[in-house]
């Protein structure tokens, strides 16, 4: 009898540790179904002023262009910033910008949570049935932003034909590689930042420099900076697999840190390995929650 | 003369309350740091190749960033401080109240700007220009004179970009949401004061038409009285004229669309 009991038990866990993940599952799909929801109320309720969602569009679809811009103003002086051409700068800002645009599209509001924790309004999100996660990144999910990512696709349609390279298949690959591992890796820095706010709650500002400030480094060569930034943004916020490091090798640059090849094609498992450090930091932080008030 | 005293308390109280927010004063100080170290690493390449680009020097330009970066919070380059709150006040409705209130409206905003400035600058804008520079070799000026007269210019660099503003949150009236005029007027602001790049770098006919815009006012000739570019009796005079100048037309722009929106438009309310 007991020996059968003894028998049955790994069956058993292993039963459990199926319906274990067959529960997450649900609850991440339920968690994007409802991120879907909440995001197109906020659509809904951005068309009420319709003026304005077009001023936004335009003006961030321009405040990109600009920025470019500046770029090409500092081009006319130059042929070469840091070793590279315009077109592979180009290449390098459109990388940058398509994959800080994508994240910034769906999590961009995460910054908010820092006032919510600041006036108890948290509280309103732990009661309702759908995932915390969710109904942060959702939350004044704003459609304007996909001014930016509009700009970096433009931007990067212009550097792939002007650049003069041999476009096999593997460096073609790299490119939506680069761009959805980047999202991924900015939007881990997004839920961390989020998570840190539960301490900080009026520190969101530091989150740009990560954000805005990551984005901004990544458009110019690495050849630029100094080597204790790159080690910093490379090792520490991984930044650089975000686009630097494959796309030197889609340029065929070498690699100013001298890091061995197979990195240029680790940015994916790099941005899971992000994904999956920030959500538990999140869950920490959401743990430690305390509310507000009176 | 009670006027006066009023408006220096409106300022002194709007100074107090941004000093609370240390946390965000804190984190504003970082991601300030934070980009002037990757503009100035960017701006060290482009000198490095082309010195006197602008006819500034390697240490000019990156004296430049920094007092950029100082500067952003101070002069709200990037938007915010009375814009926001007078935007959120309109469409609310809480405007009727400053309406009610035996004070001008542009005048008292104007003083509670000026009282945000002063603690941005001091709280937001030393750190950084401490920390640059003790990392890059700077060009920063060795009279006192020059750093009273940069003083000035800030001064007058923040009531142009708040009589800017003012108009921007102003079109709240008719908008409701000023957010995506906001948005127009953070990119005119960051791109026209040379933000991204020095107006003097810009080329040919474009620049010249750039370097008299307002929003030159709010960056561009403050540093430029930093590096001692414009110095002297004349050249400090025109700096200040030129600012003073737009300050007054933008002004009085803002009180012409004031006037309109009182007397036209209906408050936000229930």
């Amino acid at each position: 009898m007991a020996e059968a009991e003894r028998a049955a038990a790994p069956g058993v866990r292993d039963a459990r540790a199926v319906r274990a993940v067959r529960e997450a599952v649900v609850r991440a799909r339920w968690g994007v179904r409802a991120y879907g929801f909440i995001a197109a109320m906020w659509v809904r309720s951005t068309m009420a002023y319709r003026t304005s969602f077009v001023l936004m569009v335009v003006g961030n679809l321009v405040t990109t262009l600009l920025d470019f811009l500046a770029i090409v103003i500092m081009f006319t002086h130059i042929d070469e910033l840091g070793g590279f051409t315009l077109p592979e700068v180009a290449f390098l800002y459109a990388t940058s910008s398509a994959a800080f645009g994508l994240a910034d599209l769906l999590l961009g509001s995460f910054d908010r949570i820092g006032s919510r924790v600041r006036d108890g309004t948290v509280d309103t999100l732990l009661v309702r049935p759908v995932p915390v996660l969710a109904q942060v990144a959702a939350d004044r999910f704003a459609l304007r932003r996909v001014g930016r990512l509009l700009q970096a696709v433009l931007l990067l349609g212009w550097s792939v034909t002007a650049l003069d390279l041999d476009w096999t298949p593997g460096r073609l690959l790299l490119v939506p590689v680069m761009v959805v591992s980047g999202a991924a890796i900015f939007g881990a820095v997004y839920v961390l930042g989020g998570a840190f706010q539960f301490w900080a709650q009026d520190a969101a500002e530091v989150q740009n420099s990560f954000t805005y400030g990551g984005t901004t480094m990544l458009q110019y060569p690495p050849t630029v900076f100094a080597r204790e930034l790159l080690r910093g943004v490379t090792f520490v916020v991984p930044l650089a697999f975000v686009n630097w490091l494959p796309a030197l090798h889609v340029l065929g640059h070498d690699d100013p840190l001298r890091l061995p090849g197979w990195v240029d094609f680790a940015s994916p498992a790099v941005a899971a390995l992000c994904c999956v450090v920030a959500g538990l930091v999140w869950r920490a932080g959401l743990r430690g929650y305390q509310s507000t008030g009176s | 003369m009670r006027r006066a005293r009023l408006y220096f308390t409106v300022a002194g109280s709007s100074f107090r309350r941004y000093a609370t927010y240390r946390v965000a004063t804190a984190a504003g100080v970082f991601t300030n740091t934070v980009f002037g170290f990757i503009v100035a690493y960017t701006y060290t390449a482009l000198w490095t190749s082309r010195p006197q680009l602008g006819g500034y020097d390697q240490a000019q330009a990156l004296t430049f960033v920094w007092t950029g970066q100082a500067l952003l919070a101070a002069v709200a380059l990037i938007g915010g401080g009375a814009q926001d709150e007078i935007q959120e006040r309109i469409r609310t409705g809480d405007v009727a109240v400053d309406l009610y209130r035996p004070v001008d409206l542009q005048l008292w905003w104007l003083a509670a700007d000026c009282g945000r400035a002063a603690f941005h600058l001091l709280g937001r804008g030393v750190v950084p220009m401490a920390v640059g520079a003790f990392a890059f070799e700077l060009a920063l000026p060795s009279s006192p004179l020059t750093w009273l007269a940069f003083l000035l210019s800030t001064w007058l660099a923040v009531v142009v970009s708040f009589a800017f503003r003012y108009l921007l949150a102003l079109s709240a009236f008719w908008l409701l949401d000023g957010s995506g005029l906001s948005t127009l007027g953070t990119l005119l602001s960051t791109f026209f004061s040379g933000m991204l790049l020095p107006l003097n770098v810009f080329p040919g006919a474009f620049g010249e038409v750039v370097r008299q815009l307002p929003w030159a006012a709010m960056l561009q000739v403050p540093a430029d009285v930093l590096l001692e570019e414009r110095s002297g009796a004349a050249g400090l005079a025109g700096a200040f004229g030129f600012q003073a100048c737009w300050a007054l037309v933008l002004l009085a722009a803002g009180r012409a669309l004031q006037s309109a929106a009182t007397t036209k438009v209906v408050v936000q309310g229930g």
